[in-house]
């Protein structure tokens, strides 16, 4: 049966549309919402409540629709959860189903949560399911989430895209509404850049639900002829861009305003080529807000079955989508608004069998309109319950007869529509750190004070009469375009419509002393009833932030917009304060459900980060490396040669760099040129070690704490003349090192005369280590490298292959070995000809993990897998390295405290396995064996590896008083039992340290 | 995002610069003659203030450099910018009728 009249509204009857619902086929137009669509076909019941279960309807007709969450989806991938179906505009071959429901929306077995819902009061999770402990991630959470929840996540990846676009306006206005178009009109009219954006498909804010036959004039036209000629005038001005099917749903400082444009959701076949959404960052002069107002729900027992409607949404479906949502209805209001609904539909041929208006004497020319109509208008009213399972079939009202509610005669209908008044949309207003007041009049909080440039106009701020609310938006464009004082005189529109009083409502409807059992809901998205809400308060939550998280009432995907004045003024009353003193709850954005594909935009995939590579990448990727990120660099790690695993591989090239020679890119270590005749005294201040009795030619390990004592980085620094030093810093910490020297250069030390350069991506590092490295590098250089003129930590400029070179001998192995540092766009070709150079030499190219474990064989420590923040160079055993006369260096004050110097300190020793294990990195280390948790732990395991030319396992560890422990045999609990492990000293191989002097 | 007013550079949105923490806050020229509590102090403690507040930020992606600035922490609106090493500025400490940054 349809229930769509045959003429008027804004859908195109000649354009007719299939889609389904729960795979069931229905008809609807161009211009429908889905919503529209299944209540022209009868179909109410379109979802279950999230905890209840309950069987639920359309409440609402815009965005802040609580209850009809549905999934509307393409295929597999294109698979959209909790969608407001008043929001989903619709399209030939739409698909949809309803959510949270098994097996079936009609037939749902969760329902018995409802009969059960004694046991799940407010709070029930949090006092239930306490023990014991493991159940709750193994039981308790994983049924629970199945049975209370929303839709399902898609199972395969997004593969549509999304785009973000950044925008700049003198005027940005935010709701096409009255106020809003009024607004960017009279913005626009100054010359002004402007945008107008809007939610919906259409611009017309609440004027597209007035009725076609409405008397209500703007300036003498018929409203939708007003707002066609208005838009038709802001699409002729180049400098007014308008954005419909956006959202603005987040305000942030300094006027930066997110808006999300909906862009390819409401068609049948999509253009490839566009975008699905577009993310607009707009930073406006000015705001103007016009975001409107939400009806008030009315708060009574049964007020959440279907068919009990905003009377508002009842208008808009019948005037917009020409769509009537019941039979027979009753209308309960406490103000004039729904007496228009009562007379729009009564004339569409809906029975309205009574208006029950909460007024004890309701007047005026609405209230005569009705009555000349012959519809029955009970003063005083309130409702008791309602009856009916998957739709509303009987309203049992009440009358508040001096003081006491007396039960009226039942009364059967299909349709109950209610109206509670307006609530301002202050969600934008509040994000924008603007302060919210109290007014009695609109019976809701609505801006006060400012924080941003930016107003808010019309009923978003409480006033809802039509010509007040264009005066209103017109005056504050001008004034907000012009800066200019905002002046009523500025506008004038002539407005014929009957005025309103909207009369609002808050908090529960008056009920007698045995009251229906029925739930009367007041947060209908989660599940939040006036019981909750007293249970809390009888429990002690006094400030509404506590009863809001105890409750979850507002905490929806909905975020409260028909709840959260209700729930304020039930626990007002419930306290015995005035509401303001209950206090607000913090809006945030987004004001709707934003997708995270419009958040991420471009950024995912390949272009997630960007990726750093150096000049050998492809040299190596051709030789089979498999790579890792080593911050954003791609490294090689190892090259597998046929059928090698990461173990064998890594065992050959470690073995090749000991017994004749490897090669390694070392290009990512960050590189900072420091220069300046204070360069020495620079470094002594930032670095632990003393600078100023370096030579030129030579260079030494450098340590840098932070403040607080602790190591923060680490690198080789060379001397390349007495003004001029070439500082490595580690692969990660290179800008932050260099940030860290610009602060105390710019901030602490500005007289020192000195100039820090990044040149990271200047030179390609070729590490060439290994007892035949010099003679695999002498032929191509014109640098004397022999041990007399190069020894070990010394540095000479030159030629190789005719490139210009800084060559360092230099050695993270343990092994004579040289770092040729050339430009960088050279470094391929450097590198291939020293690989050609070595193959009689049996040159073998090595990666990061053969380099971890030859360090780790000589017991070098790495920043960061080694040290955590919290170990000073004596705990490393690096107390060599600091300056034994300086005054002072960065942390050297911090060294001094005692805490930083007492022997149960963790400090670096390494661990061997008298049974042959391999640790894991990470592992706790306990002095005892065949302990239960809560262990007493040691220490932990920071390096560990197989090393293949000592043929056993080593590792490095930060043990407390380790050094003292040397001999001792600790434990390392593991899952199959602890393993033993015996404390040396961190350095494994060639102890002597001869090899690197060759 | 905020809008930064770099005194090098003029106004720059917030990506492109880095926060530094408090401003005015001086590295004792010799730290060895420093109490524990003292030198903990200079290393820890911070006014963190509820209204305005002296803080430092980098145009890390812009010029390099470091300066001050006075930002209200109750709204975000930046009061005045300036070079390190100036003094900070006097300004009118009631809060404007409403935000321009």
């Amino acid at each position: 049966m349809s229930f769509r009249v045959s003429k008027g509204g804004h859908i195109d009857r000649s354009r007719s549309l299939k889609f389904t619902f729960d795979g069931k086929t229905y008809a609807g137009f161009v211009g429908d919402t889905l919503a529209s669509a299944l209540l022209a076909n009868g179909v109410h019941l379109v979802a279950r409540s999230f905890k209840y279960h309950r069987p639920r309807g359309i409440l609402a007709a815009g965005s802040e629709e609580p209850n009809a969450l549905i999934t509307v989806y393409r295929d597999a991938a294109r698979y959209t959860p909790n969608l407001r179906a008043t929001q989903v505009e619709l399209y030939h071959g739409l698909q949809a189903k309803s959510q949270n429901r098994w097996p079936s929306l009609r037939t749902d077995f969760g329902r018995i949560n409802d009969q059960l819902s004694a046991f799940f009061p407010a709070g029930f999770y949090y006092k239930t399911f306490m023990w014991p402990r493991k159940a709750w991630k193994a039981v308790y959470e994983p049924i629970i989430r199945r049975a209370a929840g929303l839709g399902v996540a898609p199972t395969q990846a997004d593969p549509d895209r999304y785009a973000q676009r950044y925008a700049h306006c003198d005027v940005l206005v935010v709701g096409s509404g009255p106020a809003g178009i009024a607004a960017a009109m009279s913005a626009a009219s100054t010359g002004a850049r402007v945008i107008l954006c809007d939610e919906n498909s259409q611009f017309g804010g609440g004027l597209l639900s007035e009725a076609d036959h409405s008397a209500t004039r703007i300036d003498g036209l018929m409203i939708r002829h007003w707002i066609a000629q208005a838009i038709q005038k802001l699409k002729e001005n180049s400098r007014v861009t308008l954005l419909t099917r956006t959202t603005a749903f987040g305000y942030f400082p300094h006027n930066f305003v997110a808006l999300s444009e909906r862009v390819t959701d409401h068609l049948e076949n999509p253009d490839l080529h566009l975008v699905r959404e577009r993310l607009w960052q707009i930073r406006a002069t000015s705001v103007i807000l016009a975001t409107g107002a939400i009806e008030r729900p009315l708060v009574f027992p049964g007020n959440d079955r279907p068919g009990v409607m905003l009377a508002g949404a009842a208008s808009t479906y019948l005037n917009r989508y020409g769509v009537k949502t019941g039979s027979r209805a009753v209308v309960v209001t406490s103000g004039d608004a729904a007496y228009t609904t009562a007379l729009d539909l009564h004339a569409a041929g809906v029975v309205i069998d009574a208006i029950a208006d909460l007024r004890t004497a309701p007047v005026g020319a609405w209230v005569e309109a009705a009555q000349s109509a012959g519809i029955k208008i009970i003063a005083g009213a309130t409702v008791l319950d309602t009856q009916g399972n998957v739709r509303v079939r009987r309203i049992d009202l009440g009358q508040v007869v001096s003081g006491t509610v007396v039960k009226l005669q039942p009364i059967n209908c299909d349709l109950v529509l209610m109206s509670g008044g307006y609530t301002p949309s202050v969600h934008l207003f509040s994000q924008s750190r603007g302060k919210v007041e109290w007014s009695d009049t609109v019976k809701s909080f609505v801006p006060g004070r400012s924080a941003e440039c930016e107003r808010s106009v019309g009923a978003c701020r409480g006033i809802y009469d039509l010509s007040e609310v264009l005066t209103d938006g017109a005056a504050t464009g001008l004034a907000l375009a012009s800066k200019t004082p905002i002046s009523v005189q500025s506008a004038s529109f002539t407005v014929k419509a009957m005025p309103i009083d909207t009369n609002p409502y808050v908090g529960a409807l008056p009920q007698p002393d045995s009251q229906s059992s029925s739930k009367a809901f007041v947060d209908w998205q989660h599940d939040v009833t006036t019981r909750d809400l007293a249970l809390a308060t009888r429990e002690g939550f006094r400030s509404i932030e506590h009863v809001k998280r105890y409750t979850t009432t507002g905490m929806a995907t909905d975020q409260g917009k028909t709840s959260n004045l209700n729930a304020l003024a039930i626990v007002a009353q419930t306290l015995g304060v005035p509401i303001p003193q209950v206090g607000l709850t913090t809006f945030r954005m987004p004001y709707t459900p934003t997708t995270f594909g419009a958040f991420a935009g471009i950024s995912r995939g390949d272009l997630f980060d960007p990726v750093r590579t150096t000049a050998t990448h492809e040299w190596a990727q051709a030789r089979g490396a498999v790579f890792e990120n080593v911050a954003l660099w791609k490294r090689a790690r190892y090259f597998p040669r046929a059928n090698e695993d990461m173990h064998a591989a890594v065992a050959r090239e470690c073995l090749a760099v000991r017994h004749s020679c490897g090669i390694f890119d070392a290009t990512t270590l960050g590189k900072i040129e420091i220069v300046g005749p204070d360069a020495a005294e620079f470094l002594n201040r930032m670095y632990v070690n003393s600078w100023s009795n370096l030579n030129v030619g030579r260079s030494r390990y450098g340590i840098l704490l932070r403040e607080d004592g602790f190591i923060n980085d680490d690198g080789v620094i060379a001397r390349l003349a007495a003004d001029r030093f070439h500082v490595t810093t580690t692969t990660g910490g290179a800008a932050r090192v260099l940030g860290t020297m610009e602060d105390y250069r710019q901030t602490e030390w500005p007289d020192l005369k000195v100039w820090l350069t990044s040149t990271t991506e200047h030179w390609a590092v070729i590490a060439v280590q290994g007892p035949r490295s010099r003679d695999v590098l002498q032929p191509l250089t014109d640098i004397d490298m022999s041990a007399s003129a190069m020894p070990h930590m010394s540095v000479a400029l030159g030629a190789i292959c005719g490139v210009p070179t800084r060559l360092f001998r230099v050695s993270f192995t343990g092994e004579m070995g040289f770092e040729v540092n050339v430009p960088a766009d050279y470094g391929r070709a450097i590198w291939e000809a020293i690989f050609a150079a070595g193959q009689f030499h049996g040159i073998t190219e090595y990666g990061t993990e053969a380099m971890h474990v030859l360090r780790a064989e000589k017991g070098y420590i790495i920043i960061g897998q080694d040290t955590d923040g919290t170990v000073t160079p004596d705990d490393a055993g690096l107390t060599w390295a600091i300056g034994k006369n300086k005054l002072d260096f960065v942390g050297k004050r911090s060294l001094e405290r005692a805490s930083m110097k007492t022997a149960t300190r963790k400090q670096l020793v390494g661990l061997r396995t008298p049974n042959g294990e391999v640790l894991e990195e990470g592992a706790q280390v306990t002095l005892r064996t065949g302990q239960k948790p809560p262990m007493a732990l040691v220490g932990h395991v920071t390096s560990s590896y197989f090393s293949a030319v000592l043929g056993y396992p080593i590792a490095l560890a930060l043990i407390g008083g380790g050094r003292a422990r040397l001999g001792q045999t600790l434990y390392v609990p593991m899952p199959n039992g602890d393993i033993k492990v015996e404390v040396t000293a961190p350095v494994f191989y060639d102890t002597p340290g001869a090899r690197i002097n060759g | 995002m905020l809008i930064i007013d770099c005194p090098y550079c003029g106004r720059r949105p917030e990506i492109e610069f880095t926060h530094g923490g408090e401003a005015h806050l001086v590295r004792p020229p010799q730290p060895a003659e420093l109490s524990d509590q003292d030198w903990a102090a200079f290393l820890y403690m911070r006014s963190n203030t509820k209204g305005i507040y002296a803080e430092r930020w980098r145009h890390a992606r812009g010029c390099g450099q470091f300066f001050n600035a006075l930002r209200d922490t109750t709204t975000d609106h930046f009061l005045s910018t300036y070079k390190s090493g100036t003094p900070r500025p006097v300004v009118n400490t009631t809060p404007s009728e409403e935000g321009h940054s």
